[in-house]
């Protein structure tokens, strides 16, 4: 096909997905006097983002004057159990409180304190009540802000346009060949036509959010199927901690079509308490040492912190996300569970239905429309649900720049901020950082470039083909029963708890579904067809599903979101290293096990520091 | 289990028809479970948009037995057993392909909505706002954007009006953005000529089919088409500005949060 026949579209930058990440890169973009573009999967405002219901994590010290950045780093750091990436770490909590402040200045309104200003809750993980919030629907409100913010900035936004491939300048480097080209653009499709679009972009930044997809049980829609990871990996990038998947404790379990929705970790941040079959408040029992000096033991005591009493600790049922997810399945499995397979969240028995009503509104009616349960008057059964990647394409900490010349990565679909385990509250403020961190970055590249990269035809021929053959094919498997055959095979194999057993069976079932994916069939045109758009995200669903199996089977210990039954306990070996995975020159995934930096000498303090230490220090 | 059956409507922007399903049905299913079965298990270029399928981003909004309504939080237990339930796409909006309709005019009405403009912090670099002075902002700002309310005015569904009035949804953004205690941006004069604040005659409907129970006609046009009114109708002004030629009096902006 001679390319000049196909639609193309030039823009400085190309941001590739409209979450929160991705326009707030773009508006850091187009504020440097970039011509950008974004692309979306989705309409505008529809992304995974506006799900986000809890709160965005920034030490404003508006509710608890002792809080400051410190803190929060600290906080963040112990609950990814030390593997984040330090200066990561460092720049999200020191900019999250100017981000959320400009959220304000751009129309968003945030409850208020008494004083006036921004309100924040508790949350598992946080040390002072740290989230920015309005009411259960915080994600809705942030993505609708920069949606509108972004819309006067002059910004191309390409609404229900999927990307396929990006193009290099040169060719990709793999592993072990250092050099490899450059971006020079992106090919994609518009849903409503199925007509493909090339982008030519100076640089191209990945805003993808993560791959729940691939599980069964999943807090994730449609769009979530490693998107970026995929591209990312077949152009040479480097994908970093993908064997840290966060369950987040509290999905629905029933009814069966909504098994895996989200119930926000602001019903415990609010005074809800999980309680299994027998009515025990079962969390006090899971509360690890390192935790345990901050964390109540006694029901009184929880009680006491609900009322805000000063001194008291707060409850194990806000313990990290891990724990908690850790611990319903252990009570599921001994047979204290819930009729349906879940534990108890009960928030009745604590507080007014008044007040249930004004800071868990869209959980009142969640519950109410689609389980036919008042949550105020009774408890909600919640379990496990794949909910949120940790790792992702590796970036640089200050620029966010991947192994790709010219391809930067923000939001889930970049790894590292959050190590093994992300707080709740924390994937807000990390996309609004780093989202203003890559567009910087993408500016900075754009600067020093010298001449325009190039298109290769011929990489565009191949891209093109790739997703037409789908349709072309004489017969050939359903798409949809080989994405559902995938979440089986991960939610079997690659769950909560894994073995080496267990990953290595998972392995041979995805070179069988690689085979599946290689052989399906969409019926009917191109035109909006979800079987076709279905078939076309496989290979990205698989690519992320093989890289998860792999960096799980290769790091041999249990920490955060990765805990392995045949290694259960952290090793101090794997605390110094990272696991990296990419495409190899043979065309096979190469998994490293790679050694990570000493921190930097006043970070590392910080992050041990005791509490007291840290209170009350001066904002620096 | 029992089997349910469908109308769907399949089709283009050239046409269409309603095409039966059938289609097993198990408990909490909601209408939007049941087109997703269609498509993994029968059709598989039924085209239906959706993402969170917990209410709360406003993709998958169909008419459904002739009432628009988000798919994934209508019941199938809602509708008697054994009578059919239809499926179709949103009248209001141009079809792209069976339930999916081209919903751009309404990203366009956003659009030519003046953006927010906050007056100065205070001394400490914050923002004041009482709770009780954004109560009513922020329900309007639980809007989702499923366009439902766009699709049940008459305005725009009957007498197709799209160039004269930006239809309920964007007059709650407008509310949003009028009654805001930090917004200074004055758009009352585009509220009465330009997005078409008359041509609402408060029948309520989208109010009734707003999924996040905003009160968009009482809480949100009427307070709007109150303040088209003071400034434009009210006699007392009316003189002054005759007597005065003034044409600019700073009113209303001062009396936001009331009536």
């Amino acid at each position: 096909m001679d390319i000049s026949e196909i639609q193309t579209i030039e823009h400085d930058v190309l941001v590739i997905g409209a979450g929160g990440a991705g326009i707030r890169a773009a508006i850091e973009c187009a504020r440097q006097g970039l011509n950008t573009g974004i692309i979306s999967k989705s309409l505008l405002g529809k992304a995974h983002t506006v799900m986000a219901e809890g709160g965005v994590a920034a030490a404003l010290g508006n509710v608890d004057k002792r809080d400051n950045w410190k803190v929060h780093f600290r906080d963040t750091m112990r609950g990814g159990k030390f593997l984040n990436q330090w200066r990561m770490a460092e720049l999200h909590a020191r900019q999250a409180p100017d981000r959320v402040r400009e959220l304000e200045e751009w129309g968003a309104v945030f409850d208020r304190t008494k004083d006036g200003l921004i309100s924040q809750r508790n949350f598992g993980g946080h040390r002072y009540p740290r989230l920015a919030h309005v009411g259960d629907r915080t994600g809705l409100e942030m993505i609708r802000t920069l949606q509108d913010f972004c819309v006067h900035q002059g910004i191309a936004t390409h609404m229900e346009c999927t990307a396929l491939d990006l193009l290099l300048d040169g060719a990709p480097p793999l592993a072990r060949l250092a050099e490899g080209g450059r971006v020079a653009g992106l090919v994609a499709y518009w849903r409503e036509t199925g007509r493909f679009v090339i982008f030519k972009a100076k640089a191209v930044i990945f805003a993808t959010g993560g791959g729940g997809k691939a599980w069964r049980i999943t807090s994730n829609s449609w769009e979530y199927t490693g998107d970026g990871l995929g591209m990312a990996y077949r152009s040479g990038a480097e994908l970093i901690d993908l064997e840290f998947t966060q369950f987040h404790p509290t999905g629905m379990v029933w009814p069966p079509s909504v098994r895996g929705t989200l119930v926000t970790e602001g019903v415990r941040g609010d005074g809800g308490v999980l309680l299994n079959n027998r009515k025990e408040r079962f969390m006090f029992k899971y509360i690890p040492k390192k935790f345990a000096a901050e964390t109540a033991d006694t029901e009184e005591e929880a009680n006491l912190w609900l009322e805000g009493k000063e001194g008291a600790r707060r409850p194990p049922d806000l313990l990290t996300r891990d724990e908690v997810a850790r611990a319903i399945k252990k009570e599921v499995e001994e047979g204290r569970g819930s009729p349906h397979g879940g534990v108890f969240l009960d928030i009745a028995s604590k507080r007014s239905p008044e007040f249930i009503k004004k800071k868990l509104p869209s959980m009142y009616h969640q519950f109410k429309e689609l389980a036919e349960l008042d949550i105020t008057k009774e408890p909600m059964e919640v379990g496990p649900t794949m909910h949120y990647f940790m790792g992702g394409i590796r970036v640089n900490s200050d620029t966010q720049e991947t192994s790709v010349p010219g391809l930067f990565a923000c939001g889930e679909c970049a790894g590292g901020m959050h190590g093994a385990n992300r707080l709740g509250g924390n994937s807000l403020s990390d996309l609004l950082v780093f989202g203003r961190l890559s567009g910087e970055g993408a500016g900075k590249y754009i600067k020093k470039l010298q001449g325009t990269p190039k298109l290769d035809a011929g990489q565009v021929n191949a891209i093109i083909r790739r997703a037409t053959d789908i349709l072309n094919r004489e017969s050939g498997t359903n798409p949809f029963l080989v994405q559902e055959d995938l979440q089986d095979v991960m939610q079997k194999y690659v769950g909560i708890i894994r073995t080496a057993d267990e990953l290595k069976k998972g392995l041979e079932e995805l070179k069988r579904l690689y085979q599946d994916a290689g052989k399906v069939k969409a019926h009917a045109s191109p035109q909006y067809n979800p079987g076709w758009n279905a078939a076309i995200d496989l290979p990205n669903l698989l690519t992320t599903a093989e890289a998860v199996t792999r960096a799980a089977l290769t790091r041999e210990e249990s920490r955060g979101g990765h805990t392995r039954g045949d290694f259960y306990f952290e090793s101090e070996e794997w605390l110094q290293h990272n696991v990296v995975i990419r495409k190899g020159k043979d065309g096979n995934m190469e998994v490293a096990k790679v050694k990570r930096d000493a921190p930097p000498e006043e970070l590392r303090k910080i992050a041990y520091a005791s509490l007291e230490e840290l209170e009350g220090v001066k904002v620096g | 289990m029992a089997e349910r059956h469908f109308k769907i409507w399949r089709g283009d922007k050239k046409g269409g028809g309603f095409v039966d399903y059938k289609v097993e049905s198990e408990p909490g299913m909601v209408v939007l479970d049941a087109v997703h079965r269609v498509q993994a298990r029968q059709s598989t270029d039924l085209a239906v948009r959706w993402n969170c399928k917990a209410g709360k981003c406003g993709s998958c909004s169909v008419e459904i037995n002739g009432k628009p309504r988000l798919s994934c939080m209508t019941r199938l237990n809602q509708f008697p057993e054994g009578q059919t339930i239809t499926v179709q796409p949103l009248k209001t909006f141009p079809v792209i392909k069976d339930l999916v309709t081209d919903v751009s005019w309404n990203y366009a009405q956003n659009k030519k909505i003046a953006p927010f403009k906050p007056g100065k912090k205070g001394t400490d670099g914050n923002y004041r706002m009482q709770q009780r002075d954004i109560d009513r902002v922020q329900e309007f700002r639980k809007c989702i954007e499923c366009y439902l309310c766009q699709d049940v005015c008459h305005v725009l569904r009957d007498q197709g009006k799209k160039d004269k009035f930006v239809g309920p949804r964007f007059m709650i953004r407008l509310a949003s953005l009028e009654m805001h205690p930090l917004d200074t941006e004055d758009r009352v004069p585009k509220i009465k000529e330009e997005y078409g604040s008359g041509l609402c005659n408060i029948t309520k409907c989208c109010t009734d089919v707003c999924p996040e129970h905003i009160h968009i006609t009482d809480n949100g046009i009427i307070p709007l088409k109150e303040r088209v009114v003071d400034r434009y109708y009210d006699p007392i002004l009316w003189l002054v500005r005759k007597l005065f030629r003034k044409s600019n009096i700073e009113d209303g902006k001062n009396r936001r949060g009331g009536r």
